[in-house]
């Protein structure tokens, strides 16, 4: 259930430049807990740069952040233990196991021997992979290391999970099943921070922002933004911001 | 649509079979003949795995088939492959530009591989390359996701060839710049040129002349959008609700429903074979029995999206 009145996220006037380049310009906006934000725009909008500094990775230049209750500026360290992240590229360890790859994950968050054991079992049964726990991951279709990357991501239950164009170049049915583990995700209480080209997976989010050069341009429940762009769907709203856009990637 | 006689299809391809690792299964097994006609747009939509990028790279030279033969302008990919690459542009899914050398570097590269000069066929990427035009000097490397793509296209294309292939060159792309990319590609297929392209967006696929749909190596279907699209026979219901995921979970605990599946803002539906109702009777179930509210049922057509995901459940 989200939870209006605690966010995950906070962010005021965030802002990143690269020399006179100014890549994220002023953004602010709070993602609630127990919610799915869409984070969308265009190639070259800023949102890698912003979703750099969001997961601890780069500071910003100015502007105030905190993430899962940790500050941006001087709690990075505390950020990256309490997120979760997968991108498309994601990367397990191939030549181990699915087990290994889960149990040296868990280690890296620092999860006790006991608690990551029972974790392990539980999301092995959700991902239908007990059959497969002692397979090595470089034999698995792709479809399941995806999944695997995902269980990775979430093994230490974080606050909240990035996640960088998951589907990217994924047919419509994989991508339908992985919309599902986000959902149950979601439900469990983690609250996931999602990127997509995928206009139609825009409509999986409970709110979505719009980035166009640098800013958001806008931010609302898809149904509130298809309204106020008079759109039939998210695709249309897309195309009417990013028009506004002056930046050429 | 096959523009020409079939004699002189520009690609033909003969039961080509390729396994990369004993005792697993082949990576491509198509059999019988397949051609695909001069100005084809041809759509290649399918699983990972399904032998998409495999088939390209047979196709294009760079992979021996384990059997089967194919022609591309009439000559065999085995026997005459150096010619075949004098007539072949291919765009792989990995970006495979120098990074280190300069926008411009890099097509003078690709247009002297092949013993050209650019100016001879900058009409042919003019369109596109003006909007690299500005970064000429920037190392490819350093470009966004929608620069590389573009430059890539310019590289395959700088020799003139009278075959494409795009091998997911949309991935990574926002929705505007993938249009531009498919604006692109019906300019080349005017005038004239064999485009075989394969992708992971339906909206895609519905604007090629065939698609097939590939999985496990081998074709399940390949026609056109329209046709695949009116072989659908299964009524299909949109559903909605004010609560879509205890929505999603209710619909597939009915016995009556067959597949249910998340679409955008709505889900879809498809009853079991021999049953059907009505619109409203679906609702009132769902508003009474499930406790749903704001929920709205509609009879709809099927589309491309709609005939893969059944097709996948084979």
């Amino acid at each position: 259930m989200i939870d209006r009145d605690k966010n995950v996220i906070e962010v005021s006037h965030l802002t990143k430049k690269f020399g006179d380049f100014t890549a994220v310009d002023d953004i602010s906006f709070e993602v609630h807990k127990g919610e799915i934000f869409g984070f969308l725009g265009a190639n070259g909008a800023g949102k890698t740069t912003a979703m750099r500094m969001l997961t601890g990775l780069s500071f910003p230049t100015s502007g105030k952040g905190s993430v899962a209750g940790f500050d941006v500026w001087t709690q990075s360290e505390q950020i990256k233990k309490h997120i979760g992240y997968m991108s498309q590229k994601f990367s397990l360890y191939g030549d181990l196991t699915v087990r290994d790859n889960l149990e040296i994950f868990a280690g890296i968050y620092g999860m006790k021997r006991q608690v990551a054991s029972v974790r392990i079992e539980e999301l092995l049964e959700r991902l239908s992979l007990t059959g497969e726990s002692r397979s090595v991951v470089r034999d698995l279709p792709q479809g399941w290391k995806q999944r695997l990357a995902f269980s990775v991501a979430i093994i230490h239950k974080p606050e909240i999970m990035f996640l960088d164009e998951p589907t990217g170049g994924v047919d419509p049915a994989a991508r339908r099943q992985f919309w599902e583990l986000i959902y149950e995700a979601v439900d469990e209480g983690i609250t996931a921070f999602v990127t997509t080209h995928y206009m139609d997976e825009a409509e999986y989010c409970d709110r979505i922002s719009m980035m166009v050069d640098g800013r958001i341009d806008a931010l609302d429940s898809p149904a509130a933004l298809k309204l106020k762009y008079g759109a039939d769907s998210i695709a249309d709203v897309f195309d009417i911001l990013a028009r506004g856009a002056k930046r050429t990637e | 649509m096959e523009v020409s006689g079939s004699e002189n299809s520009p690609i033909v391809i003969d039961s080509l079979v390729k396994t990369y690792r004993k005792n697993f299964p082949p990576a491509v097994h198509l059999t019988g003949r397949m051609r695909i006609g001069r100005g084809e747009l041809f759509g290649i939509i399918g699983p990972d795995g399904a032998g998409k990028t495999t088939l390209f790279r047979m196709l294009a030279t760079l992979v021996t088939p384990d059997s089967g033969t194919a022609l591309i302008e009439g000559m065999d990919i085995l026997r005459d492959y150096r010619k075949i690459r004098t007539v072949l542009g291919y765009m792989p899914g990995k970006f495979s530009l120098y990074p280190d050398l300069s926008v411009r570097e890099n097509l003078e590269f690709f247009a002297s591989v092949f013993g050209k000069d650019i100016d001879v066929n900058y009409g042919l990427i003019e369109d596109i390359y003006c909007r690299l035009k500005p970064f000429e000097k920037r190392k490819a490397g350093k470009l966004s996701g929608g620069m590389k793509q573009k430059l890539a296209l310019c590289c395959s294309l700088i020799h003139s060839p009278s075959i494409l292939f795009l091998d997911e060159p949309t991935t990574g792309v926002d929705p505007s710049s993938r249009r531009e990319l498919w604006d692109n590609l019906a300019q080349l297929k005017a005038s004239g040129m064999t485009i075989v392209v394969s992708t992971a967006y339906m909206d895609e696929a519905d604007r090629c002349d065939r698609v097939g749909m590939m999985k496990a190596g081998s074709f399940l279907a390949v026609d056109s959008p329209a046709d695949i699209i009116s072989g659908f026979s299964r009524k299909l219901f949109s559903v909605r609700s004010d609560d879509m995921f205890r929505l999603l979970k209710d619909l597939r605990s009915i016995a009556a429903v067959d597949k249910c599946y998340t679409f955008g803002d709505s889900h879809h539906i498809i009853l079991k074979t021999g049953i059907d109702a009505a619109p409203e009777e679906i609702c009132r179930y769902l508003t009474v029995k499930s406790g749903h509210s704001g929920v709205v049922v509609k009879e709809i057509k099927a589309t491309l999206e709609d005939c893969y995901m059944n097709l996948e459940e084979r």
